[in-house]
């Protein structure tokens, strides 16, 4: 599959998880306006459906228009800093990716933290900024600096950092809208014996609202997820395809496996963005089911066994 | 009656969707071509700022490196006759020369550990070989959008649009050199040991 048709799936795929969770904010704003109307309460319009997709819609946009510098900014992101030889040597690097994708030059920031990593943010290609850690500058030569540059411009490129800006703020706004449920639940506790009242159907609504408020934040968790894994593989592969070296980011992803240290300044919701998971992960992972269900990344020791196997292959 | 009526409907809604794919791919075909020849500027930009930083380089080395002039001015005779160069083919020939010379003049570079310890230099030497770096993956770029190109004006049913329109094939940018192609790209950079981990 080439990278045209990849970008199209990509596109295709945003739309279908859109899909897939504002069927789970409507599932869940639904639960509840039963639970109101069997409750004796009915305004007419179900504001509780609405007022879930709105709070999904509003996140999504939100993070679509503002996201990228609200994730620059919480991770301390500075500008690069041309005066300094290694930042300039990133500017270059950062240039000469963007010639081979043949794409618009993102913005490069450094992330003052001794830990080495790197993500991208934005929404495409258009507009784009890459950040990469003082510690990844000084930890990486020039070969294996581009293989990382050219892993998060495969994100940029592909549509996965539009698509992981959507996903993880309609997972947020399921996770929010659950911990509400769950507190009004609660608060509302006194009032359940009215919905008893209301009979089968205030009873069944009771049971599919607990069932979505209980399910809706584990099944975006795992779906996210799932999703942000397998754009890590994609970008691996597709950024070895632009700097056609792909031992460079496999020595790359061992040194930056081989830093132990979490990144402090990268906080967990920027984690699917990254290039590693910045809590952490050991070369020689290989990950159980469990493990991997909820994790961002796929095991970086499977990462770099893949990359090795591309580089045999050629 | 009825039937010739429905014979021509049949004819002009043939001919409507015919028309549209035409369209479509004529348009296709123009957007590769255009993406072809901005591919190919993008090469001429770093080109043209590598014939610009050449001569500050040998200028910035030329009194350490006395005892190199043959090299010197070999590395100035290619950059002034790619400089000159006209066309595809020539312009890859003459930028192929270049890149040899220079990756002899950075070679015997590594000889002088005073020109290693000059801030000019080192700038001059990673801006030169991020240059180099992105002629490749620009050269990369444009070798994938022709070979797109031309086999779009190649497969059928496109090949009709592309004949009737008069599109023509483009040259590749193609290395002509055996140990050119052995090593894609030369890495001019001298790392000093501390950036080495």
């Amino acid at each position: 599959m080439n990278l045209y048709d990849q970008q199209k799936r990509n596109l295709e795929n945003t739309r279908l998880f859109i899909a897939g969770f504002v069927v789970l904010l409507a599932l869940m704003g639904l639960g509840a306006d039963g639970l109101l109307y069997a409750g004796g309460f009915s305004p007419g319009i179900p504001i509780a459906t609405l007022g879930a997709l709105g709070v999904g819609g509003l996140s999504a946009w939100w993070s679509l228009h503002g996201g990228d510098r609200a994730v620059l900014e919480s991770t301390h992101a500075v500008p690069l800093d041309p005066s300094d030889p290694k930042q300039r040597i990133l500017d270059n690097v950062v240039e000469e990716i963007a010639i081979a994708g043949g794409v618009p030059k993102p913005a490069v920031y450094v992330v003052p933290d001794s830990d080495p990593n790197a993500f991208a943010t934005g929404t495409g290609p258009d507009k784009a900024s890459i950040a990469v850690t003082r510690g990844l500058l000084d930890a990486l030569d020039r070969d294996e600096l581009q293989g990382v540059i050219g892993h998060e411009m495969s994100h940029v490129r592909n549509y996965d950092v539009r698509l992981m800006t959507v996903v993880a703020a309609l997972a947020g706004a399921i996770l929010l809208l659950a911990d509400w449920s769950r507190r009004g639940l609660w608060w509302g506790g006194g009032r359940r014996r009215d919905v008893r009242d209301g009979g089968g159907l205030g009873v069944a609504f009771v049971v599919l609202w607990i069932v979505s408020i209980i399910l809706a934040p584990i099944i975006a968790q795992i779906v996210s997820m799932a999703v942000s894994r397998q754009r890590e593989y994609l970008a691996d592969a597709s950024g070895a395809e632009l700097t056609r070296n792909p031992l460079a980011l496999a020595s790359a992803l061992e040194k930056i496996a081989a830093a132990v240290a979490p990144t402090k300044s990268i906080k967990q919701g920027v984690a699917h963005l990254c290039i590693e998971d910045p809590r952490g992960g050991s070369p020689t992972d290989q990950g159980g089911f469990w493990a991997n269900l909820f994790s961002t990344h796929p095991p970086i020791g499977r990462r770099i066994a893949i990359l090795k196997e591309m580089a045999y292959q050629r | 009656m009825a039937a010739i009526g429905g014979c021509l409907t049949l004819i002009v809604v043939i001919a409507f969707v015919g028309a549209i794919w035409a369209i479509w791919r004529y348009n296709n075909l123009v957007s590769l071509r255009n993406q072809v020849a901005n591919g190919w500027k993008q090469i001429d930009v770093q080109l043209k700022r590598r014939h610009d930083l050449i001569p500050n380089l040998v200028a910035a080395v030329k009194g350490e490196m006395q005892f190199e002039q043959d090299t010197l001015e070999k590395v100035i005779q290619a950059r002034n006759s790619a400089v000159a160069a006209r066309g595809v083919a020539d312009a890859a020939d003459k930028e192929n020369v270049l890149t040899q010379t220079l990756s002899r003049l950075f070679a015997l570079a590594e000889n002088y550990p005073n020109l290693k310890s000059n801030e000019q230099v080192k700038t001059l030497m990673e801006e030169l070989s991020s240059t180099e770096n992105r002629i490749g993956f620009a050269r990369q770029f444009y070798n994938d959008i022709a070979t797109r190109f031309n086999t779009a004006q190649q497969l059928f049913p496109d090949n009709l649009i592309a004949q009737a329109f008069k599109f023509q094939p483009v040259e590749l940018y193609e290395l002509k050199d055996e140990t050119e192609r052995a090593v894609p790209r030369v890495d001019l950079n001298i790392r000093s040991d501390q950036t080495r981990s």
